[in-house]
């Protein structure tokens, strides 16, 4: 048999979403593959553009903590925790120390959560059903303690301008203390069910490799940029709350593949859960909140607080001009910043790896889109 | 507390690092004059200047800004005003850059080509704000349908506005 040498070969446009299970909300990428080979990739965001820094605008420095809740909705805690950061730098004000440790342990098991969920969806990426189920299981009793603290499961609005809404319930530490050897057990089979499994490794080493300097340039951080070997965590580099106090390691990745950016956030639960237990022991007694006025005007400036969110780095620029509403906030989300260097991830990889290597940057579409 | 009336909080105690950056920054670039704010380094660049300066902050070895953190910008009654704030993942120090444009010619450098973060940053920049960054390596709007028509992020936009593609049917 000949082959007509003289046919021409034309690139295949590809659409994958906006609605597709796999693009983890309302995320649309046009494809153009050769054969299997993806030649280039169009990202197209903002299904899910609800203008939340201009609705900051709006309204008053203590409402406002409701709509960071909604960028990240899997890790509210962590959202919550730049804006009233900023508001207290540029007024000045001193955070109780027990309010300081209650936002600490918040945002390190909201760390887990968001993990958790992360570990699910991404083994329903690679094609696990079961991950998935293994994955909600923990989470689902992380969720209820929320709800015992901030009285809400999701979107928990907890975090105030000056401290936290309301102090730990009573049987707190009891709901811990089961909570903990519980979620010790569910990572353990977390990691067994996945981190050695034949059939995963073929999907993910290797692939959707980025290096460390290149991810710094796209402005990628958090566990993707660790994955790539850099040990850049604000947690240590920027130190906020009392993270000095502690004692934990980054855990790094080598090559900056998808295996590696899983195991990365596999060890960070673990971290974290060291975190917790000696926040816990060591949490003193006093008030929650500090001395607020009634009407918060914080002085005429601008400040840039960021924080290590689940996915990265959170940060938020408040310029205030004296008035009881922001004259401009802006959101520096993470998963915006990470989704950038997806275009870059993808060209020469497989296109049957598209749904892994976008899985693996693990992004929230109320992140992306504000 | 403040009492009522007063300016503010007093100044925090400089931090040595931050005076440290200050340094650096004022031997690095002779002709401009870096300030302190809430501890944080700030240094005023031309916006039609922004390429080269942002590329010496990122190259030079006693700076090596090598983390473009966030891209912001902001609406002032005279001018629009991009802010950089570059952070460096090796010697841990920071700097904020800020750029101002007259609001009749909001025209501004694009840093895409030195750090690729600032791409699709100057993309929503540009179609919430209706500024320009010039040099820019994809100038498409990013989060808006396309047609949509005026500049939402601006002060002067109404709240309550709903704009509906002419291609869409609301069902009555």
């Amino acid at each position: 048999m000949t082959i007509d040498q003289s046919l021409d070969t034309v690139d295949m446009m590809l659409n994958m979403g906006p609605q597709h299970p796999s693009t983890h909300g309302v995320f649309r990428m046009v494809l153009t593959v050769d054969g299997e080979n993806i030649v280039d990739v169009q990202p197209h965001i903002g299904y899910l553009h609800r203008g939340s820094e201009k609705l900051c605008e709006a309204e008053d420095y203590r409402q406002i903590v409701d709509l960071f809740d909604r960028l990240d909705y899997v890790s509210s805690f962590n959202n919550e925790l730049p804006y009233v950061m900023a508001v207290e730098k540029l007024m000045g004000l001193e955070v109780p120390e027990r309010a300081q440790y209650i936002r600490l342990i918040m945002c390190e098991l909201n760390r887990i959560a968001s993990h958790l969920l992360f570990y699910g969806a991404f083994g329903a990426d690679c094609g696990a059903v079961t991950p998935f189920l293994y994955g909600f299981r923990e989470r689902e009793q992380m969720q209820s303690l929320f709800e015992s603290v901030s009285g809400a499961r999701m979107m928990h609005g907890y975090f105030r301008v000056g401290g936290v809404f309301r102090d730990l319930p009573d049987d707190f530490n009891q709901r811990l203390d089961s909570l903990l050897p519980m979620l010790e057990k569910g990572i353990t089979e977390c990691e067994a069910l996945l981190s050695k499994n034949e059939l995963f490794l073929e999907r993910t080493l290797g692939v959707g490799v980025i290096d460390a300097e290149t991810a710094i340039d796209f402005g990628v951080t958090g566990p993707n940029l660790r994955a790539s070997g850099s040990t850049y965590d604000l947690r240590k580099d920027d130190p906020y709350l009392m993270y000095p106090d502690f004692d934990f390691n980054v855990p790094i990745g080598a090559s900056g593949d998808c295996f590696d950016r899983y195991m990365v956030r596999m060890e960070e639960m673990w971290e974290s859960l060291k975190i917790v237990k000696q926040a816990v022991a060591r949490m003193p007694d006093g008030p929650i909140m500090a001395k607020t006025p009634r009407t918060l005007r914080p002085p005429k400036g601008d400040v840039y607080v960021r924080t290590e969110n689940p996915r990265g780095e959170m940060g938020v620029y408040l310029v205030s001009d004296g008035k009881d509403k922001p004259h401009r906030i802006k959101m520096r989300t993470p998963s915006f910043c990470n989704l950038v260097a997806l275009r870059h991830m993808l060209i020469g990889s497989y296109v049957a790896d598209a749904v892994v290597i976008l899985g693996s940057i693990d992004i929230v579409l109320g992140d992306v889109d504000r | 507390m403040p009492p009522k009336g007063k300016k503010g909080p007093p100044p925090p105690p400089p931090d040595p690092r931050a005076l440290a950056t200050l340094e650096l920054l004022k031997a690095a670039f002779p002709e401009s004059e870096p300030v302190l704010n809430l501890n944080q380094v700030e240094m005023t660049i031309a916006p039609n200047d922004s390429e080269r300066i942002c590329r010496i902050a990122k190259e030079d070895p006693r700076l090596r800004f090598d983390l473009l953190g966030c891209q912001s910008l902001v609406e002032y009654d005279e001018a629009f005003q991009t802010v950089y704030h570059l952070y460096s993942t090796s010697l841990k120090h920071s700097a904020v850059f800020k750029a101002d444009a007259p609001r009749d010619n909001p025209v501004f450098q694009s840093v895409t080509p030195v750090w690729r973060a600032a791409e699709w940053f100057e993309r929503e920049n540009a179609e919430l704000f209706g500024v320009v960054y010039t040099g820019h390596p994809d100038p498409r709007p990013l989060l808006l349908w396309e047609g949509f028509e005026g500049y939402p992020g601006r002060k002067e936009y109404p709240f309550a506005e709903i704009q509906i593609p002419d291609d869409i049917k609301v069902p009555q």
